[in-house]
């Protein structure tokens, strides 16, 4: 290899490197201080909305925008396999079931009619 | 956190945890979304692989990055050949989730020691914080927690690598085109339904959604964190416009079962 090749490797791995001490770092924030601390009382009780949010916030663009901007129209697979994939959580509340029956309704409609 | 028995700053011991009931556990509640993760995880692969990054560098930033958002965030920086520093900085913003998430997992784990608070943190993701915080509400240290997140998240870390990996090899042969990504959109959309509680959980949620999507146009996935900050505070404001009656992660705090005296 040529130096810089080596260098471009060199960067390459430096650059992955940080992108591991990144997620080590980001994921244990708030677990590195050794002392005891608390958050205010009124941040601790609003904290417990932010796991769902965090999906919800995941979840919205992906299912009601496509390349950036609000859907247009409503012959979109996405929203009629969210929509059975919840029916069928409200049902049986079974995680496979509700995967299942969301692909099943998505996988035709976008193969098939392109939607 | 401080009344909590000394078992709790133990660290569990890697070789006892095939034995722990609540590794099994663990495993059994991951599994059933361990599909759509796979599916996310195969695609991911395929987009690292399409890249051009190549083979050994792709399966190398998998295994240590481990943060689906975070790569797919950084690909194209990559391509493009951006200055290390905002390649960083984007992986940081997009992980900016997971620092709201460590607060959460303090309260379980903040007694063990440090470097095992740091190796729990590197393995836990959000699909993991979900499916824990269902096996244990309530939120402090107590026995069989460790296991039942190590039983969890070594199914989601196989879930995931193993799949990502298998897509950089099969790039060229895995349809991207059918949308099986999407698998991994209805497993979260399960998840968020399983964890449905209450009239303000369900409009925080919304909220949430909804800025997100307003906030798309962020750079660096900051309309996530305007998500979880818009639904925190719709959460607050509601909770002081309604009555407790609709509250129900309240109302269950204050009905313990009563305790039957023992004959």
């Amino acid at each position: 290899m040529t130096a810089a090749q080596w260098l471009d490797l060199a960067l390459g791995v430096l650059t992955v490197a940080g992108l591991g001490a990144i997620t080590l770092v980001s994921r244990s924030f708030f677990m590195l201080p050794e002392r005891e601390w608390q958050l205010p009382q009124w941040l601790q009780r609003g904290l417990r909305y932010a796991p769902l949010a965090a999906l919800m916030a995941v979840l919205g663009p992906e299912l009601l925008m496509r390349e950036g901007e609000f859907l247009r129209t409503f012959a979109d697979a996405r929203l009629p396999a969210a929509l059975a994939a919840m029916a069928a959580h409200a049902w049986k509340r079974s995680m496979l079931l509700t995967i299942s029956v969301g692909m099943a309704v998505y996988l035709p409609l976008h193969m098939g009619l392109g939607w | 956190m401080s009344e909590a028995d000394p078992a709790s700053s133990r660290p569990v011991a890697w070789r006892d945890l095939p034995g722990e009931p609540e590794f099994r556990r663990g495993i059994l509640a991951m599994a059933p979304t361990a599909l759509g993760i796979s599916a996310w995880g195969l695609v991911t692969g395929v987009a690292m692989a399409k890249s051009g990054m190549g083979t050994a560098m792709a399966i190398f930033m998998a295994l240590v990055a481990y943060a689906g958002s975070a790569q797919l965030a950084v690909l194209p920086l990559l391509a493009a050949g951006s200055p290390i520093w905002v390649i960083w900085l984007t992986a940081t913003c997009v992980n900016l989730r997971f620092v709201i998430f460590s607060t959460l997992w303090r309260r379980y784990f903040g007694l063990l020691p440090l470097k095992r608070r740091c190796t729990i943190g590197y393995f836990s993701g959000d699909v993991t914080f979900v499916v824990f915080q269902q096996r244990f509400p309530e939120q402090r240290p107590g026995p069989g927690r460790e296991a039942f997140f190590w039983g969890a998240s070594m199914t989601n870390w196989l879930a995931w690598q193993v799949p990502c990996v298998t897509g950089i090899f099969l790039a060229d042969v895995i349809p991207v085109s059918w949308g099986l990504g999407f698998a991994g959109v209805v497993a979260l959309l399960a998840m968020a339904c399983s964890m449905l509680q209450g009239r303000i959980q369900a409009m925080s949620a919304v909220v949430a959604a909804g800025a997100a999507v307003a906030a798309y146009a962020l750079p660096l996935k900051l309309n996530i964190l305007v998500g979880i900050a818009a639904a925190v505070a719709m959460g607050l404001v509601a909770e002081t416009l309604f009555p407790p009656r609709s509250r129900v992660v309240q109302r269950t705090d204050v009905t313990p079962s009563p305790k039957e005296p023992r004959p």
